[in-house]
């Protein structure tokens, strides 16, 4: 077995709040290889930030890993210190947000932002940071470089700052970019504009990428395997081009045929997941998605199933892994 | 204005079902930027800048474009829920921008409106069912206390809300359900035409499309008139029978929604058609995408000539001289407002 950029085993998160604990990770385990792009796909609540806040070690004071391994080339960080993980941070693992404005500081420049982390980890001084910054601004097409590393961030557009953002979290040449909805906030014209950048660095670099969405056009278009959450769960797992020409899993299914797309022709009404995404701190019983699903089974309300290989990659139902293929399946929902 | 105040009276009394629901005319909504101790106004945001658009009773009509475009603003001037600076709305013939408050208020039970999140600016100490009954009583629409709540539960079932509902506070409701409530406040008043500004856009992937058929499914039988307002071109291509695509104040196009998708005319559709991600990786990466250049042009200091120019592909001098009207490019029904269209 070769060794990953990146592992995840049997990972569980809980969140303590006034109201109870929610195990916003539930046993998430994948990984990533150097060089690609994974995307994690899921609704609000599925537990696709809190994976990768569990990973950069950035959980809100209410957050604890429970259990599990994270092994980030080889070693493994649950047992690291703060400053170690610090350190980590810094300089191998980078992670951008969905809202740029308020990941930049109002108060600083933002080449000085921009060229900090080399000045913290690589040890270089504020001159050559800066001219750091401006050789980054122009890495991810930020024009008039040398003019806007003196710039504060709120003359920044939205589309700029999410440049400078990535231009900050790549000064230091990371192995793992960890991006966070990160065009969910720009408008698509913009959204084009920084996944085309995505793109040409993660080509360019050989920069590995984990990009959480909850878009599957943006998945379709840049990751080379998804993983689907659901519930703080992974749902379904495998190359993008499976997932999406056969999903094994009704959630996934489901998902693909009540978007609608730009490229179809018809009017037909859309086909519609019935109720609402789960209450976390009252999950039903068996499957989680159960409740919702036009497949399930008498099986699916008692037991949950397992992440088991489908047709090819990995789905977690009763339905499918007994066989049945959703696609070719009579008119559900 | 005399000779207009006549012709306002003549397309008043000749408003025959058939004719446009609502025709903008020269719409115009400028906002003051102000500055400095005193206030004092240093420029306009020209947030809707010179609009004509025209919405046929019973269709959907789509309006698109990104965040700051003016889009909601030109939706909520015609509702004249923002006061237009200029130009004309004319609803069923008459031109509400010069109508007195009570015939103002008579016009206004004929309209509705749905917003992107309904709760935002309500009372959360009010009951749905209150929340939803009000606007039967600014209208004197319920006699009785018992006619409005059977009203109330009858609105309930037609969004597929239980009517067991009417006594929770909002906050007990999911974004979908929360819809579901402003779906039903705007049918309250019985309207004829609603604005549904970004009805879907803050709901979960799942969610909208219960949303998106609660919507035409209503339309159907209501025979109600939409406009449909969002920045998701697939959502808005897939309930639009006619779509209008703005940039910085101006709508650029208009046409049918399949054919704006099949040969957009405006450099800037088609850009925003192509920035559109499909959910399908095999046709995804054989797509070609336009990447325009730089950021939105700002609406207080607009580019002379064409507004697009400045991240225009196919942009020449003369786009700088003048700005091309809508109907630059007209193909039947289809208008474009480019001196170079994509042809």
């Amino acid at each position: 077995m070769s060794l990953h950029l990146l592992e995840l085993e049997d990972v569980h998160t809980k969140l303590t709040l006034k109201t109870g604990v929610v195990r916003a990770v539930d046993g998430v385990s994948f990984h990533v290889d150097a060089g690609e792009t994974l995307g994690i796909v899921g609704e609000s609540g599925s537990g696709k930030s809190m994976t990768a806040l569990s990973i950069m070690r950035l959980l809100p004071r209410s957050g604890r890993i429970d259990s599990g391994a994270i092994r980030f080339k080889g070693r493994e960080l649950t047992g690291l210190s703060e400053d170690e993980m610090e350190e980590i941070r810094g300089t191998e693992m980078a992670m951008i947000f969905q809202d740029p404005m308020t990941s930049l500081n109002p108060v600083y420049r933002t080449g000085w932002q921009v060229g900090e982390p080399l000045q913290i980890h690589r040890g270089i001084d504020v001159r050559a940071a800066l001219a750091a910054a401006i050789a980054m601004f122009k890495k991810v097409g930020i024009p008039e470089a040398e003019k806007r590393v003196a710039q504060y961030p709120h003359v920044f557009s939205g589309g700029m700052s999410q440049r400078a953002m990535i231009a900050m979290g790549l000064t230091t040449s990371p192995s793992l970019l960890i991006a966070d909805e990160p065009t969910t906030a720009l408008d698509v014209t913009i959204q084009a504009q920084i996944l085309d950048l995505l793109r040409t660095l993660n080509r360019d670099s050989g920069m590995a990428t984990i990009l959480i969405t909850h878009n599957l056009g943006v998945v379709a278009g840049i990751c080379d395997r998804v993983i689907v959450m659901y519930a703080g769960r992974v749902v379904e797992q495998g190359r993008t081009e499976d997932v999406f020409a056969h999903p094994e899993h009704p959630y996934t299914w489901s998902l693909l045929h009540s978007i609608p797309r730009l490229d179809a022709d018809d009017r037909e009404p859309l086909k519609v997941i019935e109720g609402s995404p789960p209450d976390m701190m009252g999950l039903p019983s068996g499957c989680k998605f159960q409740p919702r699903c036009p497949f399930a089974v008498e099986r699916c309300a008692k037991d949950e199933p397992e992440l088991r290989d489908v047709r090819g990659h990995l789905a977690r139902c009763w339905v499918t892994q007994a066989g049945t293929s959703l696609n070719g399946s009579v008119d559900a929902g | 204005m005399p000779a207009e105040a006549v012709a306002s009276g003549l397309s008043a009394s000749t408003w025959s079902a058939a004719d446009p629901l609502v025709e903008v005319r020269r719409l115009t909504t400028w906002f003051p930027v102000r500055s400095g101790v005193l206030a004092r106004t240093v420029g306009q945001v020209r947030a809707v800048d010179g609009v004509d658009l025209t919405i046929r009773q019973g269709e959907t009509l789509g309006l698109v474009g990104e965040s700051g475009c003016g889009k909601s603003t030109l939706g909520r001037s015609i509702l004249r829920l923002i006061e237009p600076t200029s130009g004309e709305v004319r609803f069923k013939g008459q031109d509400m921008l010069r109508m007195g408050p009570a015939a103002m208020r008579r016009m206004r039970r004929d309209m509705a409106m749905i917003f992107q999140d309904p709760f935002g600016s309500l009372d959360p100490r009010q009951t749905v069912g209150d929340i939803v009954g009000e606007p039967l009583e600014i209208h004197h629409l319920a006699r009785t206390r018992r006619q409005r709540q059977e009203r109330v539960r009858e609105l309930f079932d037609l969004v597929g809300l239980a009517p067991s509902f009417v006594d929770r506070y909002p906050h007990e409701f999911s974004g979908g359900q929360r819809q579901r409530v402003g779906i039903a406040r705007a049918l309250a008043v019985d309207p004829t035409f609603i604005v549904c500004d970004e009805p879907v856009s803050a709901l979960d992937v799942s969610i909208q499309a219960q949303i998106i058929n609660l919507l035409e499914r209503l339309q159907e039988k209501f025979n109600l008139t939409y406009l449909f307002i969002a920045h998701d071109l697939s959502v808005v291509k897939h309930i639009s029978d006619r779509i209008a695509v703005m940039y910085v104040g101006k709508v650029v196009e208009v046409s049918g929604a399949r054919e704006l998708y099949q040969s957009p005319q405006h450099p800037y559709t088609a850009s925003l058609l192509s920035a559109i991600p499909i959910p399908d990786p095999t046709v995804e990466r054989g797509r070609e995408r336009i990447i325009l250049k730089g950021d939105v042009a700002s609406p207080v200091n607009p580019p002379s000539g064409c507004r697009f120019r400045t991240r225009c592909f196919k942009a020449q001098p003369q786009c700088a001289e003048s700005e091309p009207p809508l109907d630059t490019v007209r193909l039947g029904d289809h208008l474009a407002a480019c001196y170079f269209p994509l042809g």
